[in-house]
């Protein structure tokens, strides 16, 4: 769900120009390591985008491209830092129900279930996470 | 047989000792102005007499790693040492002109920035580190936050004890339920860390959980 609380719906979206929605499907990073896949992400971001990516990057990847962004503060103009936010099944789902969608992500070669959002700063204003929805906020 | 009994009988009984004068590394992560600085302030001060570091209204005042070695923590008569060890806060953002709110000039405001961006970096770097970490989370605050679970995630996959904290239940805003609802795998503490609310169940979790380091 995309929605700028300031706004009505519609008003204005003349100002949302200048940058774009990218997905990314899991296929596309899969073979990468997370060298690369980080790069790939960065890129992607770099380029004014709002990146959508089929799963979740693991813990360590997560924390590598937050710190690879906080160096980047300062000497990139007017990076200010990323939004992100993975929104996955609750984790309520019983020992047997995490072992069969394990299963079923081990065949399928990745956390499919899950769904990583990243943009940059200067876009994304917030990206607000609660059990029952998702609100991406947006910069004027 | 009997000298390789004899071994590990004496051992078992050394390590046992050095067990425990061990030092647990003890680190507190979470995002800024959640109340991490505070909180060791005030364990430090009722156990050394001393303060780790300074507290401000203004987000990012920690933006360097800070220690406080032998800390030694008196529960139920029981002691333990730790090294307690303040992380700057971990955020995924950081503008500088948010710090021109705070009267802060233009020049002061960068530098800031720049500091808080490499304390966030020198606080991934010591996640490795730890024996343990209190994640401290701000009770009034959204807890889904993506800074939160990724802290968390990264403990979890570096099998690191975690304690999670709802620092500031003084406040009318504060909702603990929130928190545990959305962490249900482990237990919550409430805690002000600013009044010294709660802090023996902390210590008994503490002690608890330093069995497993």
């Amino acid at each position: 769900m995309m929605e700028d609380k300031k706004r009505g719906m519609g008003k204005n979206l003349g100002s949302l120009k200048g940058f774009s929605m990218q997905f990314l499907p899991y296929s596309e990073i899969r073979h990468l390591n997370s060298d690369d896949r980080i790069k790939k992400i960065l890129g992607i971001i770099l380029s004014n985008n709002i990146l959508v990516i089929q799963g979740k990057l693991a813990p360590n990847e997560e924390t590598r491209l937050i710190g690879d962004t906080m160096a980047m503060i300062g000497h990139i103009k007017s990076f200010r830092g990323i939004e992100l936010a993975v929104i996955s099944g609750n984790g309520r789902e019983g020992i047997f129900g995490r072992f069969t969608k394990g299963i079923a992500n081990a065949l399928a070669g990745g956390d499919f279930s899950a769904i990583t959002i990243i943009g940059p700063a200067t876009i994304v204003k917030e990206i607000k996470k609660n059990p029952k929805k998702i609100e991406l906020l947006l910069n004027k | 047989m009997p000298v390789k009994i004899f071994k590990n009988f004496f051992g078992r009984i050394f390590s046992g000792i050095f067990r425990n004068k061990k030092e647990i590394k003890l680190g507190f992560y979470g995002p800024p102005n959640v109340g991490k600085t505070s909180l060791a302030n005030r364990i430090c001060k009722d156990f050394t007499g001393e303060e780790i570091g300074s507290v401000s209204k203004i987000p990012h005042e920690t933006r360097n790693v800070q220690f406080k070695e032998k800390v030694e923590i008196e529960y139920k008569g029981k002691k333990m040492t730790f090294k307690l060890v303040d992380t700057p806060g971990i955020a995924t953002k950081i503008d500088y002109e948010e710090f021109l709110k705070y009267k802060m000039n233009k020049k002061e405001a960068k530098e800031r920035a720049k500091e808080a961006t490499q304390g966030v970096i020198e606080s991934i770097k010591w996640l490795d580190d730890m024996d343990m970490v209190v994640v401290v989370l701000d009770a009034t605050e959204n807890p889904y936050n993506q800074v939160n679970i990724t802290i968390i995630g990264n403990l979890v996959a570096r099998k690191i004890p975690v304690i999670i904290l709802a620092n500031k239940i003084d406040m009318k805003k504060a909702d603990i339920k929130k928190i545990e609802m959305a962490f249900p795998e482990y237990d919550v503490i409430g805690i002000s860390a600013k009044y010294g609310k709660n802090l023996e169940e902390f210590y008994e979790s503490i002690f608890k959980l330093s069995k497993r380091v």
